[in-house]
């Protein structure tokens, strides 16, 4: 059972009692999964060991940079997202959907066993990613056709929060309003307080699951003074965002914008490498390959993450919709901000920068949307109105 | 109107072709019939994913309305790989059928209305199952008006069909062909120009149009021209589709994912982004 | 003459044309009557009439050598057949045949001609009549080229 912000129990945990968290989830048959540093980027993955955490560890992102960078404290979290997110778990990149097989006589016999679940522990998910998680729980369980899937996997899994301790140089949590601070969705959120000789966590329990699993590491009552300097933490992020995006009115702005000059422009720079549609973590479009062996007696069906970058993305017979880098670039970004809300009723967009970061021209969809914004204003200004 | 099938909408139930039945060179009509159990119900309009072992899976929608024959109809044009495929299977092969799938023709709607179909090459066969329920139950529908587009008439599908529908009485219908030789005793002319010389009332008609989607456009200009309103005028649309229930994102246009929000839908509903060039 | 005029002013082409030019219009005109399989014209004539198709219907075609002329367009009631007689060297570009028994009324081009310079207000009459015929006429034939039927 999930409970509001406003009746948060609190504790604080030292930040070596963090392995008796990892260890209780590991005792009860999650797999754990964080962030740890790889080939020079914080990626997530299996973590056993406090020491497999990026401690004293940053990073430095712009448009089209992505370097880590050593801090000058030990801070656990001291970073904000790397090139990857959960979805990679809830929603895997590469899934076996079914097996078939041709008998004797000519006919079809098609397995479906679905693969088994993991029981998955997440140590980490910034505020930005917990409202993605929420954004793919609207596009893969809401509609008439649920994703069993992902339904199971994120049944079963264990969300740990951080609240960040600072912005990251690219995004921008506060305009689309899903974050700094982690306010729902979670089993348990850590906020690290990290000051003169003291290192330890604000621990907010968001779940039953949550107060079990925090019985089992060693902790104390939280004070006024704990929460206080926590609260200031994440204020002081909210306080850094390096970008806004104007969310007032986007989605007729962009809908009503369809042939601006800015896409134009936007495709004279967009490579379609489909870089922003594997680092966002609510992009969900998937393929499917079917394939057969050789002999021609077993087949199967294989999902795999897709992305409307692809030249054939679009395909129907004759040739694809979207030929032009202009359409693919203006489909993506118009499907993000602006008809994702007609579709689930929430913004695409949880405003982690990743896209931008990742992007290896530097395009920066918070740039596009007030070049698009201002040229319309510009137009209605002269009296011609729209575009 | 989304049928929700009762089999797991990801994995194929196994289907029997009954009969094979070849239209024209390149297109052919399949029936088929459940392995086990019994077919789902579907309304016109509706499409089935059909898989060809090892090669994929195409979205093909029925092309003859729900009979007590338990048996699904499909044609199939060969345009790739796995239509192809399955234009060349024979009577006893296994497929694989996913669905049914998607929005269906108002059919009921147009009750006590006159009622206006247009179907442009094989854009006829979506459209047969529609035509077969209103001419089932003619009797609560004012005025039926079948216009129909090819491109020669031996590339006409559904001769026979055209030609019982034409016999009748309590039909209207005309049929027109890009080009032709000179034993064509029919129309030559693109299928919009028909619709100024149909005889309907604008102020209480419903349209149903399917075909390529440039005669879709040009019709819906000369439906709109002869005074029938955008709500009252329906579209089939296409896409590219892989999973058909709106999880993979391949078949989005515009707002609408077409396996689920179509492929039929009301004009007045699109309007604004059908003639916006690559959406 | 009277009903000459009569058809003429019931024809949607020459809807709303005042009484006096009707009158023009008809006393350059006088009644066919086609066969099933009989032409009107065939390419290279010189385009001396245009037709308002009455009943019936035309097919309008262009022959090929060693094959079967392709029917490009056909015509029915209401329908205008050829724009040639308005256009240097009127000559005709296609062969127009009678599908089926066709009644027409063919308006003499040099005729209309001559009292279109003579009244420029008849004239313009005629060509906001026929020029809104050939621009659908063009579209219609692009949309065939198009082949948007055809595989791709």
């Amino acid at each position: 059972m999930s409970r509001t912000p406003a009746d948060f129990m609190r504790a604080v945990v030292a930040c070596h009692d963090l392995q008796a968290l990892i260890d209780a989830l590991a005792a009860r048959g999650y797999r754990v999964l964080g962030p740890t540093p790889r080939d020079g980027a914080i990626v997530y993955d299996d973590i056993v060991r406090l020491q497999d955490l990026p401690a004293g560890w940053t990073e430095r992102q712009e448009a089209g940079r992505y370097h880590l960078q050593r801090r000058d404290d030990g801070a656990l979290f001291g970073f904000s997202v790397g090139p990857q997110s959960w979805k990679q778990f809830l929603h895997p990149p590469v899934l076996s959907m079914w097996a078939a097989r041709h008998e004797a006589d000519g006919s079809l016999a098609i397995d479906s066993e679905a693969e088994q679940c993991p029981q998955l522990a997440f140590i980490g998910v910034r505020a930005c990613e917990l409202s993605a998680i929420a954004v793919q729980d609207k596009v893969f369980c809401d509609g008439p056709y649920p994703d069993v899937d992902y339904q199971a996997r994120r049944r079963n899994a264990f969300i740990v929060a951080v609240n960040c301790g600072q912005a990251g140089g690219t995004c921008f949590c506060v305009s689309m309003q899903t974050g700094p601070r982690a306010e729902r969705g979670f089993d348990l959120a850590l906020t690290e307080l990290l000051d003169g000789g003291r290192h330890e966590f604000l621990v907010e329990i968001g779940s039953d699951r949550g107060a079990e699993i925090l019985d089992a590491v060693p902790h104390r009552a939280a004070t006024e003074g704990d929460i206080g300097e926590a609260d200031a933490i994440v204020a002081c992020t909210a306080g850094q965002m390096g970008r806004t995006l104007e969310t007032h009115g986007i989605k007729e702005l962009l809908l009503g914008n369809l042939n601006h000059p800015r896409w134009d422009a936007v495709a004279e720079r967009c490579l379609s490498c489909a870089n922003c549609t594997m680092v966002c973590p609510t992009c969900f479009c998937t393929t499917v390959e079917d394939h057969s062996d050789l002999t021609g007696t077993s087949a199967g069906r294989v999902r795999k993450w897709d992305s409307c970058f692809t030249m054939d993305f679009s395909y129907i017979h004759g040739g694809s919709v979207r030929k032009s880098a202009r359409s693919r670039y203006r489909q993506w970004m118009t499907h993000k901000l602006a008809t994702w809300i007609d579709q689930f009723g929430v913004s695409g967009c949880v405003g982690c920068g990743r896209c931008i970061t990742w992007c290896p021209v530097g395009i920066d969809i918070t740039e596009e949307a007030a070049a698009i914004r201002a040229g319309s204003r510009r137009a209605q200004g002269t009296g011609h109105g729209g575009t | 109107m989304v049928a929700v099938p009762a089999s797991d909408p990801f994995v194929p139930e196994i289907y029997r072709v009954r009969r094979v039945q070849r239209e024209l060179p390149d297109t052919v009509t399949l029936e088929l019939a459940p392995a086990s159990g019994a077919r789902p119900s579907f309304e016109p309009g509706q499409f089935n994913m059909l898989y060809v072992f090892g090669i994929g899976e195409v979205p093909i929608s029925m092309s003859a309305r729900a009979a007590d024959d338990g048996v699904f109809v499909h044609t199939v044009r060969d345009v790739g790989a796995v239509s192809g495929a399955l234009a060349r299977l024979a009577a006893g092969a296994t497929v694989g059928v996913r669905g049914p799938f998607g929005t269906s023709w108002p059919v009921r709607a147009a009750e006590g209305a006159d009622l206006v179909i247009v179907a442009g090459g094989l854009g006829l066969a979506p459209l047969r199952p529609a035509i077969q329920q209103v001419l089932a139950d003619r009797g609560r529908y004012r005025r039926v008006v079948i216009l129909v587009g090819s491109r020669t008439p031996t590339d006409l599908l559904f001769k026979s069909d055209l030609e019982e529908w034409r016999r009748r009485l309590d039909v209207d219908i005309d049929v027109t062909v890009d080009h032709a030789d000179g034993d064509w005793r029919g129309n030559v002319g693109v299928v919009p120009a028909l619709i100024p010389r149909a005889a309907f009332d604008p102020r209480d008609t419903l349209a149903l149009v399917c075909g390529p989607e440039v005669m879709m456009r040009f019709t819906v200009v000369a439906l709109r021209d002869a005074g029938v309103a955008d709500e009252r005028i329906y579209l089939s649309m296409e896409r590219n589709m892989k999973c058909a229930i709106g999880l993979c994102g391949h078949c989005q246009f515009g707002a609408a994912f077409v396996c689920k929000d179509g492929p039929v839908m009301r004009y007045d509903k699109i309007a604004a982004i059908f003639a916006v060039r690559e959406l | 003459m009277a009903g000459l005029e009569r058809v003429i002013a019931e024809q949607p082409l020459f809807a709303g044309l005042d009484r006096p030019y009707i009158e023009l219009v008809a006393g350059c005109g006088r009644n066919h009557r086609f066969e099933p399989e009989q032409y009107l014209f065939h390419e290279g004539d010189p385009a001396n009439e245009f037709f308002l198709i009455r009943q019936g219907k035309v097919a309008l075609e262009i022959a090929a050598p060693g094959r079967a002329p392709i029917v490009f367009a056909t015509l029915g009631e209401g329908e205008i057949v050829g724009a040639s007689w308005l256009v240097p060297p009127y000559r005709w570009m296609f062969d127009a045949r009678a599908v089926e028994l066709t009644r027409a009324i063919g308006i003499n081009a040099e005729c209309l001609r001559g009292k279109c310079e003579a009244d420029h207000h008849l004239g313009y009459e005629m060509m906001k009549r026929f020029l809104p015929v050939f621009v659908n006429r063009l579209h219609a034939t692009r949309l065939q080229i198009l082949d948007v039927y055809g595989r791709h």
